[in-house]
Parts: C-alpha cells; sequence; structure tokens
C-alpha cells in the first residue's frame, strides 16, 4: 500500500533519518514505535508533506509519488490526526467536517442541509455516536478525535495515521476508540499507529516497526514479538557519555510527599528525597514526569497529599511558598518559563533572590552586578556581558542563566525539569557535572528525564512513572534501561 | 586624574547601554524644539516653556501611570484614567464649594474613591483573569457615568482660592504643577530603574509565567500597577480642578488615549516589559511641544488631532524597525 525507500532528513547538527525504509501493507493497523527523537514524527510530517526530505522516494499502491505539500498528501488519501487535534472548538462538528471544502448553493450561500445530510451518513457509516449540533468544544477529546477521524474520511482518506491518539483518554474512551479503529480496518484503511504504550500495540496491531536514533530497527508481526523483544529493540543504546561519578552519602531527608494526589493527573505519589542525592524520575510522554514536579512545586493545584521539608510539614501552595520553603524549579519549557528572553542576563539571574540583595526595597546595583558576574563565571555562561539580552544567547546558555537563577537563593531542594533538552553535547556535560556539584555541596537534587541515558547515568535513585504512578522505584547503580522501560510502558514485571 | 578617566570609562558604556533605546526618540524631541524655536519667536520664552510644562504636568502624570501598567504587559492598558480624572474634578469641586475648611475632606474623598477603582481594576483583572481593556472601558463608562450623575451633566461646584495655589502658584519662579509632575516622574523613574517593585513589573510583562515559577506574586504587583494608575489620575484630576476651580465632567475626556500615545512613542512596547520612564517623559513633551506650537502658529484646533495621530503612528514604524 505505502512504501517510503531510502528516506534521508538532516537538520542542522543532527541526522534525523538515517536510510529509512518503511512499508504498510493495505488494510493494516500498523504501529510505529521509538524512544523520543527516534524519527517517527519527522518520518510521519514527510509523509503528510509537511517536511521535504532530502532523498528518498515514496510510493502508493506501486506508484512513485512525490509528496511536496499538505495539499498533496491529502490528495493521496493521506490524513494524519496529530495529538492537539485540529478542531474549531466554537463550530459543530457538521462545520468542522466541512471546513473548508463546505457544500455550497448556487450564489455561494452554505447549503446546511445537505452538509447535515451528508455528515449524519458519514458517522451513520462508521457507527460514531457524536452529537453534530453542539460546538465541539463541548464535546468529551474522544469525541472530537472521532470527528478528526470523520474529517479524514470525508477526505478520502485511505491511510490514516494516528499520533499517540489514546494520551489524553480515560479507559473507556480507548475502548471505543478502538473498536473504531478495527471497523477501520474491516473497511480497508490503512492505519499507522503512533503510541508508547504496550498493551495497545498488541492489542490492536498487526505489525510493529521500530525506530531509534533515525534508523529502522526492524519490522515485526506483534504476535511473534515478545514485550520483552520489542523494548530490547526500542533502547539497545550504549552508554558512551562520561558522567561525574556520584558520591551520595545519603544525608538528612529534605523532602517527603505521601499520597499527593491531582485527579485525573497524580494518584497517591509517595517519595523522598535526601540531602546530598540526585533523584531522577523518568516515564514516557504523559506519565506525569512534569506535573509531579509542577505539583510539588506548587505551580499546579494539587488535591490532597502531604509534603514535608526538612521534617517539617508544609503546604505549598504557590511557587512562591515553594521559594520560601528553600525549593526552585528550572522548568522544561525554557524559552516560554524558565528565562524572560527580552532581559538581560543579569535581571534574569536575579530575579529569584532579588529581595535578599535589595535594602527596603531598594535593589543594591554594585552587590547585584557582582552576584551576576559570580553566577556567569561560574556556571561559564557564554555572554557578551551582563546587560546582554537572553534571546541573544544560545539554548545552552539560555538553560545556564535558568538555573543560575536558584544558586544565589537558599534552596535546599533543586528541581530540574528535562534539564538539557535541546542543547548540545558540551552545555549537557556541563550540566551534569554542575548537577552533581551541587549535591555534593548538600543540596537535594532532583532531575526529570526522558532520555534514559541521562537517567541511569547521573542519579542516585529512580522512580519510574506510568499513567501518573510511580511504578518503581530504583537504585542508581544496578538498574538498567530494559527494566526502566518495562516499568514506564506498563509492563508487568 | 587617572580615577576621573577610568570612572568616566566606566561610565560612558553603561550609558550609551541605557540611552540607546530612547535615543532616536530623545533626538526627534530635540530636532522639534529647534524647529519650533525657528517658526514661533515666542517659543524658547520662558513664560512659554513653563507655559508648555504647566500644561504637560497633568497628562505627565497620568503617563507615570499609565508606563507602569502597559510595562506589566498580557495585555495591560489602563483605559478608565481619563473618567478617573473628570470624576476627581466633580466630587473635589463639589464636595469643597468654595470653602477652605472642606479641602481635606474632599482630597481624601477623591483618594479613596481612586483607590476603590483601582482596587477594582486590579481584582477584575488578577482574581477573576478578564482583560484588561475591556474591563477599564467598563470602569471607564461606569466612572464616567457616575460624574454625569453627580454633576447632572453641567461644570459644578468650585475650588477655594487656597486650594489654587496646587496649579498657579510657584515656587521660585517654576510653577507648583510642574514640580509636582517632575517629582512623580523622578519617584516613577527611581522605582522602575531601582526597586524590587520595578524589577518584577519588567518580569511580569516580560513573561508572566517566568515570574510566576521565579516565587513572583504576580498578582498582587499587577494589582499594584492598576492602583498606582488610579491614583495619579486622581492627583492629576486635583490639579485640574485647581486650575479650572470648577468640577466639570467632561474635563478628563479622551485622556486616556493621550497618555496611551504619550507611553508607546516614549518606546514602551504595548507587550510589556520593555521601555520606561524616560521615554515616556518625552513621549509627554513631544505631544505638549505639538499642541503648543501649534497654537502658537494659529493651526486651527479641529487639525490638533490629525497631527497628533500621525506622529504617533510615525513612532510606531519607528519601532517596528528595531
Amino acid at each position: 500500500m505505502l512504501e517510503m525507500l531510502g528516506i534521508n532528513k538532516s537538520f542542522p547538527g543532527v541526522k534525523a533519518l538515517d536510510d529509512v525504509t518503511f512499508a504498510v501493507r493495505r488494510g493494516e493497523v500498523h504501529a510505529l514505535v521509538g524512544g523520543n527523537g527516534a524519527g517517527k514524527s519527522t518520518l510521519m510530517k514527510i509523509l503528510a508533506g509537511a517536511t521535504l526530505p532530502d532523498s528518498g522516494e515514496i510510493s502508493i499502491r506501486g506508484e512513485k509519488v512525490s509528496i511536496t505539500d499538505p495539499e498533496t498528501a491529502r490528495k493521496l488519501g493521506i490524513a494524519i490526526i496529530y495529538q492537539e487535534l485540529n478542531l474549531v472548538p466554537v463550530l459543530n462538528a457538521v462545520e468542522n467536517v466541512f471546513l473548508g471544502c463546505e457544500i455550497r448553493k448556487k450564489g455561494g450561500l452554505l447549503d446546511k442541509a445537505a452538509m447535515e445530510k451528508a455528515a449524519a451518513g458519514l458517522f451513520r457509516r462508521l457507527e460514531l455516536k457524536v452529537s453534530l449540533k453542539e460546538p465541539v468544544g463541548n464535546l468529551s477529546v474522544a469525541q472530537q478525535q472521532m470527528i478528526e477521524i470523520a474529517k479524514a474520511l470525508h477526505l478520502n482518506a485511505e491511510i490514516l495515521v494516528m499520533d499517540e491518539p489514546t494520551a489524553a483518554l480515560t479507559d473507556h474512551d480507548i475502548d471505543t476508540l478502538f473498536d473504531i479503529v478495527l471497523r477501520l480496518k474491516e473497511k480497508g484503511v490503512t492505519i499507522i499507529y503512533i503510541s508508547h504504550r504496550l498493551e495497545e500495540i498488541y492489542r490492536i496491531c498487526d505489525r510493529v516497526t521500530v525506530m531509534r536514533d533515525g534508523k529502522i530497527v526492524g519490522t515485526r508481526d506483534t504476535d511473534k514479538l515478545s514485550q520483552q523483544e520489542l523494548i530490547r529493540m526500542m533502547i539497545n543504546r550504549d552508554l558512551t557519555q562520561v558522567f561525574p561519578a556520584s558520591a551520595c552519602s545519603g544525608g538528612r531527608e529534605v523532602l517527603r510527599i505521601e499520597n499527593l494526589t491531582r485527579k485525573g493527573v497524580l494518584h497517591n505519589i509517595n517519595l523522598r528525597v535526601c540531602a546530598g542525592e540526585v533523584v531522577g524520575i523518568t516515564g514516557l510522554v504523559g506519565s506525569g514526569r512534569t506535573e509531579l514536579v509542577r505539583a510539588i512545586y506548587g505551580a499546579d493545584p494539587v488535591d490532597s497529599g502531604t509534603v514535608w521539608i526538612d521534617g517539617e510539614k508544609v503546604s505549598i501552595k504557590s511557587p512562591h511558598c515553594a521559594v520560601r520553603c528553600g525549593v526552585g524549579f528550572v522548568p522544561e519549557d525554557r524559552k516560554e518559563q524558565g528565562v524572560i528572553l527580552r532581559m538581560a542576563v543579569k535581571d534574569n539571574m536575579t530575579l529569584a533572590c532579588l529581595p535578599l540583595i535589595a535594602r527596603s526595597g531598594v535593589v543594591n546595583d554594585r552587590q547585584e552586578r557582582r552576584q551576576a558576574l559570580q553566577l556567569v563565571e561560574k556556571l561559564n555562561v557564554k555572554t557578551s556581558g551582563l546587560t546582554q539580552l537572553v534571546g541573544n544567547l544560545s539554548g545552552g546558555n539560555q538553560q545556564k542563566v535558568a538555573l543560575a537563577k536558584w544558586l544565589a537563593t537558599n534552596a535546599k531542594l533543586l528541581i530540574f525539569d528535562e534539564p538539557t533538552r535541546g542543547i548540545d553535547v558540551g552545555a549537557k556535560t556541563e550540566i551534569y557535572s554542575f548537577l552533581r556539584e551541587l549535591a555534593r555541596e548538600g543540596l537535594a537534587v532532583i532531575m526529570v528525564s526522558s532520555d534514559l541515558l541521562e537517567i541511569l547515568g547521573l542519579s542516585d535513585r529512580i522512580y519510574v512513572m506510568y499513567n501518573g504512578t510511580i511504578t518503581g522505584e530504583l537504585p542508581g547503580t544496578g538498574a538498567c534501561q530494559e527494566k526502566i522501560m518495562s516499568l514506564a510502558m506498563g509492563a508487568a514485571i | 586624574m587617572p580615577g576621573l578617566g577610568a570612572g568616566l570609562s566606566a561610565f560612558w558604556p553603561r550609558l550609551r547601554t541605557r540611552a540607546k533605546p530612547v535615543f532616536s526618540i530623545y533626538t526627534a524631541f530635540l530636532l522639534l524644539v529647534i524647529i519650533a524655536s525657528f517658526l514661533s519667536p515666542t517659543f524658547l520664552l520662558r513664560t512659554n516653556i513653563f507655559n508648555v510644562l504647566r500644561q504637560a504636568s497633568a497628562l505627565g502624570i497620568l503617563s507615570v501611570g499609565m508606563t507602569f501598567v502597559i510595562l506589566s504587559g498580557n495585555g495591560g492598558v489602563d483605559l478608565s484614567v481619563g473618567a478617573v480624572v473628570s470624576l476627581t474634578t466633580c466630587l473635589a469641586a463639589g464636595i469643597m464649594m468654595n470653602q477652605s475648611s472642606m479641602v481635606l475632606p474632599a482630597v481624601l474623598a477623591v483618594m479613596g474613591v481612586g483607590l476603590l477603582i483601582g482596587l477594582f481594576n486590579g481584582t477584575m483583572i488578577t482574581r477573576f483573569k478578564t482583560d484588561p481593556f475591556i474591563t477599564t472601558l467598563g470602569t471607564m463608562t461606569v466612572t464616567q457615568g457616575l460624574a454625569m450623575y453627580y454633576t447632572k451633566g453641567a461644570p459644578f461646584g468650585g475650588t477655594p482660592p487656597g486650594f489654587r495655589m496646587i496649579a498657579e502658584g510657584y515656587v521660585g519662579f517654576v510653577p507648583v504643577p510642574v514640580i509636582i509632575f517632575l517629582a512623580v516622574f523622578a519617584i516613577g523613574l527611581f522605582v522602575l530603574r531601582q526597586t524590587v517593585f520595578g524589577r518584577y513589573i519588567y518580569a511580569i510583562g516580560g513573561n508572566q509565567e517566568v515570574a510566576r515559577l521565579s516565587g513572583i506574586r504576580v498578582n498582587r504587583y499587577k494589582m499594584a500597577v492598576y492602583v498606582i494608575s488610579s491614583m495619579l489620575a486622581v492627583l492629576a484630576g486635583l490639579i485640574m480642578v485647581a486650575r479650572v476651580s470648577i468640577g466639570d465632567p467632561k474635563l478628563g475626556y479622551g485622556f486616556e488615549l493621550d497618555a496611551i500615545a504619550a507611553t508607546i512613542i516614549g518606546g514602551t512596547s504595548f507587550a510589556g516589559g520593555v521601555g520606561g520612564m524616560a521615554g515616556t517623559i518625552v513621549g509627554v513633551m513631544i505631544i505638549a511641544v505639538m499642541n503648543n506650537l501649534l497654537n502658537l502658529l494659529n493651526v486651527s484646533p479641529f487639525l490638533h488631532g490629525v497631527v497628533k495621530g500621525l506622529i504617533i503612528l510615525v513612532a510606531i514604524i519607528m519601532q517596528r524597525k528595531k
């Protein structure tokens, strides 16, 4: 049905796809799996015409085609349903399905009756039970997804790509979705199913293709492949990067959390972090890692749970409370949450500790400059000066600024969410040794990361999350990628 | 003197980086003054200069508040200040009724009203997450309406002679309102540049979420900004009522737009987080000098709006280029 041959694609500094050959049969549900950065999304973007490959061929139904833009892809019967749904929330199902291809009467007026009739027929054929008149913003995520599917099939899609479709669904909705997927399959629609969840892959997919580091590892029939083998195919990488040695002595308990719950997101989380240790938290996309640390920091509300800091029971209701309790947080989204791009390096660095270098509200300029200068030197930030705007720095140096912000405070616990995402290898290594140094100085450090190498290389202890719960706690030494991956994918071990 | 040389060489680059964003607007102002002095022989006379400054003082005070609000970003703007000026003049003149004994109660009353309006704007915007533009448009309409109702739409009340000193008095040869304006401006400049409060306003305008995650109590500071804006509008209103000696529900009409214009001409970004007082004061002076020049040249007052509008548009284009 679909064949992609020898696809290559490079981005500056990265080879995203390296001679990828990928084939899908007519009418099958084909799983595409791989860790973050494996190349799945890039491959699908090429299929959808959103990105052009550097080289390679694509053929559909045995005919060589050239997909240069999304419009061509649509005409060839390819449709993608992204994780972020592409519907206009204030319009209803009918209006959304016909968006951009409305049926018109003579004179250009909309023929609402004809569209409603056609939509009703379409939904009946697909056996989708969705209210046609309600603005889709009022419908559940599952129902919105069905409307997306209907929209795709209305355009006669024969190849349907679904990117993590169950990420935001409840168990019941997942069942409904799978019924639809199987019905579509019976009708001869070919489905490429991207997912991280093992259980789903085994439940509905006929074959699975594994990608890793921009290459295809292999394609197998799901019924002839064990979970363990599949996991091994996904992770087989070498520990090549250099991580600083751990020197954990397990000091006093700085953070202790019991039964932290945020309805629908986090369920009964228990964890503790001691002074002098780096604790890694990992899990797949949507497992609740970021949500957990944001809840600890007071950035998102929680429904229940108890938190102790330095043995004292505290209630952290806002980031302000957290900072006062001695907690610092370097968020995942550097540009939107970590640093203020239009502000100077100095001003960003002293943002969290400003009251400490001010007297009755007046900032001590000289002390502030000295403070910032020390941080620039300590972290080796490459900047033309203290008044340079942070937006003009490279990603790695921006991250160092986001990190520097907390060093001048009296923080006892620092939380890093994906501290090395999107930065170059040199800066990564510096940040690793820096985190280790912080721990050595007696701070408690939490590092959230989806990079298993990073987690294994740096953590003294590892918590693995799946679906909003902690599925396992492992010691840093002796843990292996396979074990973490099994826990992260919700496999029974 | 090597010490002085070193001091200067350290000072100069700092001054340059600070002056850079407002350099073009200062140049434009200087050009305007030079052109004005050629076009009108009376322009550079001391009496005329103080006249310009005096007329600029109420707008200047409003613009200092507006600068805080716009800098705080996230759509921050305060449309209610013009109406607060109107209501202040009406309430103050109405309570005073030409009696010196009622000056203090009147001032306290209008300050109370200003505080309430600022707190209301701030609460709506921070607590209920309403849009600042729409919210302050609402408060503006209500406040304007109250001023109309209180005065039945016509000028009303009166101020005692002593109170008029605020507008007509001199310290040495400098008019009192000019001193008040310059003091407010200097305080605004200091607060924005040197204090924790000022830095937090820039941070919130630069990126509210980063500010929140850095432990800054964003809502509290945003609230403060709207209160400052309202209270400065009350101050401007008191100066205006002292000048005209009577409450007038239309006195502040359109004032908020002039204050926004002055702030934007001065280089403060409507997106927040970038700009400051040094630009705003020039923005105020450009508008004031322009008005003065058009008057001196006997240009029809009906054309003033056209000129002012064109200046705003040019200023915005200049900012886009950067």
